[in-house]
């Protein structure tokens, strides 16, 4: 794409691309999330079959990120119509052709369907129509490879906006009025946090995109930088001109090779447009990102281990004060925001702060995405108004447990978060309300957990993460840690002791109050609170009452693990390094 | 470090120098970046190549140590050809994520933290891929596999074993 030198001449080319007409039937894959299931081939089966029909100059198929109903995958949206076909396959590609691209019809078996309701429409699906879809907003419908697609949806026209017509006090005071709060988990107010920085004494200033996503039951950062990395690059842009940095890393973990390889694309078409480097579409403003790869540790989600990560070094967290907005990366004024933080900003700029702020709670501004996983119909990807509630999450959006099942809990906020039992469903999630009952609403992992899971095996799960992921700086975590798994261990296996259950709180409780990052298995917290009988089965009558932990009266469910040399590991646990 | 004996695959130093010169190993260079560099190439992190690291960053030996022992993705031995990876999430965790990882042990014969004799495959285990939505999940190298069964997890090994004589 040829280099832009002005605003006007963004401006221009935006309106020209997206008055592009585009007649004909759109076809959009997705081909990101929906990859694992074959997407890849529906497009490469559904690209023959038009050429086959003759179809070239009427329909082409547009590969897309996430459509966020990722259960359904591989999923494709058929536009202008708006259809949305599930499940689809190569062989479905012929009929797709044939009967709704060519006949304009229907084909019910590929839509969203329950209860003998039958939707063809992607904004009658319960799980879209309740939904407030504003960051996402462009996610499956962009190519994300694209940068003339996305600017034809209306891409870095905030970023344009504010380079334009804006001081950069006008921009840390509208983001602060919006009220937008980081949405890594810990909510800390990003005007301010911005503010800090700006008025930070240093330089260079850096900023950070933190997409080290790494809590279990948490995608959403990956499907923003494989769906819509423009988007994501666009916040940074209007970031970076607020607090004055001219550089920014975004620190990718490796486990993300399609998002890595996808924003990578997206930072070099922006270089190449002008949108990135030197002299940003003729403002004066230099801005560039380097695109860093993690290494495979939790703990770089710590916003100074990411940094020290960056810096080549063993990524352990550092004492705060002071903070990174003081003295972050190589001991400069460094401002750390999660993705969908970045993504967020150019919707407050072009929304404005009022309108922006017109939906979540008094204390929790705007939309969130929460991730789907674990036992519920609609696992996926999911935007809506902070505050919502988790029956509203898992059931409006979610379409509720399968198999007839029951709902037992949600595992919410990742391995530092909490569970949240059946009686505390209509609690409203943002960042606030859960801490009351030990959880969080944190980066919006929700695993939701069926009848059919045993809690007591869930938090040595999770115990099991937090001790292998532990970086070793603080001798209570680091000890602590292997403490509680050792203790969750045994009562899994029927050798646990009552007066355990004691050490294994004492255990969190220390960790939370003297760990640098805190990384406590809180949710272990919460199981033994909520789910008590539970353990008192596992420890004091050697039961599993949800049948899961082997060896155990009631237990077995026929599983049968490798006998190993130094002997037999725990049943119905991953591979433990042995304890 | 218990690799500092040359292995018989390890590369020789001239191939090491060839590839740190192209890479302008320097002083100013990022160890991390650096180290993927090497093992992007080498598929692992040979002695070697570490000695010529720590004499042209006039880093420390130890420290290049301690901060390749630090990150789960970085590996002193040689490795399979082909990296699986299986998911012990949680939302994995509660879909069965143990019987797709027994089934790929008994498929490869080799238990987590090894590689097959053939050196065609490593089997290690991941927190998270961050793919719940697939779950139980996992990855081979750069492709990852979804709503995966004891059943599945066979004919998905099977047919990589065969892509590749």
């Amino acid at each position: 794409m040829k280099r832009l030198e002005s605003l006007e001449e963004l401006t221009a080319l935006a309106r020209r691309l997206a008055s592009r007409t585009r007649s004909g039937t759109t076809l959009r894959v997705c081909a990101t999330g929906c990859r694992a299931l074959g997407a890849l081939d529906v497009c490469v089966a559904l690209e023959a079959e038009i050429a086959r029909r003759g179809l070239a100059q009427r329909a082409r198929v547009v590969q897309v990120g996430c459509h966020g109903l990722c259960a359904g995958a591989v999923t494709m949206v058929i536009d202008p119509q708006g259809i949305f076909y599930m499940g689809v396959t190569p062989d479905d590609a012929a009929e797709i052709v044939e009967k709704t691209v060519a006949g304009g019809r229907i084909i019910k078996r590929l839509c969203w369907s329950r209860d003998g309701r039958t939707f063809a429409h992607q904004q009658d699906i319960p799980f879209y129509k309740n939904q407030m879809r504003r960051v996402l907003k462009n996610c499956g419908v962009v190519d994300p490879k694209s940068l003339e697609d996305a600017l034809a949806h209306g891409a870095y026209a905030a970023a344009a906006a504010v380079l334009g017509s804006r001081r950069p006090e006008e921009v840390i005071a509208e983001v602060e009025r919006s009220g937008l709060r980081g949405r890594g988990g810990a909510g800390f107010p990003t005007g301010r946090k911005w503010q800090l920085a700006r008025q930070a004494q240093g330089d260079p200033k850096y900023i950070i995109c933190n997409a080290d996503e790494g809590d279990p039951g948490s995608f959403k950062d990956r499907v923003l930088l494989e769906g819509d990395p423009h988007l994501v690059i666009e916040g940074m842009i209007i970031g970076a001109y607020a607090v004055g940095a001219a550089e920014a890393f975004n620190y990718i973990r490796a486990e993300y090779p399609l998002a890595i390889e996808f924003f990578k694309a997206a930072v070099c078409q922006a270089r190449e447009a002008g949108l990135l480097g030197k002299n940003i579409l003729g403002t004066g403003f230099d801005f560039d990102i380097v695109v860093v790869q993690g290494a495979g540790a939790y703990v770089c989600g710590e916003e100074t281990s990411l940094l020290t990560s960056i810096e080549g070094q063993r990524a352990m967290p550092r004492v705060r004060p002071p903070f990174p907005v003081a003295r972050g990366l190589y001991g400069k004024p460094t401002t750390v925001n999660n993705v969908e933080t970045w993504a967020n900003v150019p919707r407050v700029i072009e929304l404005g702060a009022e309108a922006f702020a017109s939906v979540g709670t008094t204390g929790s501004k705007g939309t969130k995405i929460f991730s789907l996983a674990g036992a519920v119909r609609n696992a996926g990807v999911a935007e809506l108004p902070i505050g919502a509630t988790l029956r509203q999450i898992v059931f409006d959006i979610g379409g509720g447990i399968p198999r007839g099942r029951k709902f037992k809990a949600a595992q919410i906020g990742g391995p530092c978060g909490g569970c949240v039992p059946a009686q505390y469903l209509d609690l409203p999630v943002d960042y606030d309300s859960l801490k009351a009952i030990g959880a969080m609403m944190g980066c919006g992992g929700i695993i939701v957990l069926d009848e059919g899971t045993c809690m007591v095996d869930l938090a040595r799960n999770l115990s099991q993460f937090a001790r292998d992921e532990s970086c070793g700086k603080c001798v209570p975590c680091r000890v602590g840690n292997t403490r509680i798994f050792q203790i969750l261990t045994r009562m899994v296996r029927g050798e646990g002791h009552t007066e355990e259950l004691r050490q294994v709180q004492d255990l969190c409780e220390l960790i939370n109050l003297t760990s640098l990052c805190g990384m406590a298995p809180n949710p272990v917290l919460s199981t033994i609170r909520f789910f008590a009988e539970e353990y008192e089965a596992h420890v004091a009558r050697h039961r599993c009452p949800a049948n899961v932990c082997q060896g155990m009266a009631g237990g077995a469910r026929g599983r049968k693990a490798l006998s190993r040399p130094g002997g037999a590991r725990p049943s119905s646990l991953p591979g433990g390094k042995g304890v | 470090m218990k690799e500092s004996v040359r292995a018989a695959a390890d590369p020789s130093d001239a191939e090491v120098a060839s590839l740190l010169d192209r890479l302008a190993v320097s002083p100013d260079s990022n160890l991390i970046s650096l180290l993927q560099d090497v093992q992007e190439k080498f598929g692992y992190l040979p002695a070697p190549a570490l000695h010529q690291i720590s004499r042209r960053t006039r880093i420390p030996l130890s420290r290049i140590y301690g901060v390749l022992s630090f990150y789960a993705q970085f590996y002193t031995v040689p490795h399979g050809r082909h990296t699986i990876r299986c998911c012990r999430g949680t939302a994995c965790h509660v879909k069965g994520a143990v019987r797709v990882l027994d089934a790929v042990e008994r498929e490869l014969g080799i238990h987590e933290g090894e590689t097959t004799p053939d050196l065609m495959f490593y089997l290690e285990t991941v927190a998270c891929l961050g793919t719940c939505f697939l779950a139980p999940a996992m990855m081979i190298d750069n492709l990852y596999f979804g709503r995966l069964t004891p059943r599945r997890v066979q004919s998905i090994i099977q047919s990589h074993r065969k892509c590749e004589p």
